[in-house]
């Protein structure tokens, strides 16, 4: 027995594996998971922008993007957008100085943006059906409409999570739980914002130019 | 493990910045990070929309490759200053994520104009053809 157990000399020295469980404290692989599915997320838009690529001039006799698009209303909602990014950025800076009350306000303030943002878009929707030019007018729209509303809904989903972050962190404080669902909605609400650039860069500017 | 979860009081006026973040990797932006990442988006949207509303380029081919690249430079400006992505939070994973998404997001939508545009111009003739020989 023994002498199995024993190496001789000369011979390789044996090798461990740590088959053992390692401590998973809680949420150690929140953001990295967080990130896999912005990123699948990410392929979602990637085929509804696709498809507006493809259908983006079939307007089947209808309004055209140049007709119908105010760019000086695109414009506002960009704005609104970029501003709640950065008040959300510096939500995320008063967390990380653990100042609950200033977390609190920058979040009021990043969801009155975002409130202002889901207005404006729901007002040139609003618009456009009126004028005709609903989504089952032609291909042009029905991708227009998939695509840019796709958007709108995630914006609406942050909005009901930045509310429900408000009500816990006003509950329970600047929690280790709650730090890592502040940065998940961080990351969230900019990734929101960079899928924006592409919409107001490839629906309408260039379609407008087209 | 108890230290991980007590931290949060604690460590309280001891920490305050990156270095020892419960949730290893993912990094923070400082106050200075955001309003260059806000003044660099501003520097960079204002621009895009300038030029397609006045139309100063005469050739909207011009305007749309500049609109196009303004835009990217923008993405990227936002990954870095608000995303805060780089190479070495959570061990380079979400920047492998990243560039694998980015290039399944380059083969669908190049791929479908691609395909889409050939297929338009090469069956629309034929098809028609068709219809008007059929409707004869």
């Amino acid at each position: 027995m023994s002498t199995m157990t024993q190496t001789p000399p000369g011979a390789e020295t044996p090798v461990f594996y740590d088959l053992d469980e390692h401590e998973h404290p809680p949420g150690h692989s929140t953001m990295l998971g967080f990130w896999l599915y912005l990123m699948s997320d990410c392929l979602i838009f990637a085929m509804l922008f696709a498809a507006y690529g493809v259908y983006g001039g079939s307007y089947a006799g209808g309004p055209t993007a140049r007709e119908l698009f105010e760019l000086p209303l695109v414009a506002v909602n960009t704005t609104m957008l970029l501003l709640s990014s950065i008040t959300y950025g510096f939500a995320m800076i008063s967390a990380d100085e653990r100042k609950q009350g200033a977390v609190l306000g920058w979040l009021a303030v990043t969801a009155l943006f975002g409130a202002a943002f889901l207005a404006i878009e729901l007002y040139e929707f609003s618009n456009l059906i009126h004028e005709g030019a609903g989504p089952q007018r032609s291909a042009f729209l029905s991708s227009f409409f998939t695509l840019v509303g796709t958007h709108g809904l995630h914006v609406t989903f942050g909005l009901v999570w930045l509310g429900t972050l408000m009500v816990q962190v006003s509950r329970r404080g600047l929690v280790d739980a709650n730090l890592r669902r502040l940065q998940c909605l961080s990351l969230f609400w900019h990734f929101l914002d960079v899928i924006w650039i592409g919409v107001f860069t490839f629906v309408y500017l260039l379609g407008v130019l087209r | 493990m108890s230290a991980e979860t007590h931290h949060g009081h604690a460590a309280d006026h001891a920490h305050g910045h990156d270095h020892d973040d419960p949730h290893g990797g993912a990094a923070h932006g400082s106050r200075k990070g955001y309003w260059i990442g806000f003044l660099l988006s501003v520097l960079l949207t204002a621009p895009a929309f300038a030029l397609v509303m006045s139309g100063v380029i005469a050739d909207p081919r011009l305007t749309a490759g500049i609109v196009m690249a303004l835009a990217m430079v923008q993405i990227v400006v936002h990954m870095i200053y608000f995303l805060h992505m780089n190479t070495k939070s959570e061990a380079g994973w979400t920047m492998l994520a990243l560039i694998f998404t980015a290039i399944i997001v380059f083969i669908v939508i190049s791929g479908s104009l691609w395909v889409m545009y050939h297929m338009n111009l090469n069956m629309m003739p034929q098809m028609q053809a068709e219809m008007s020989s059929a409707g004869m």
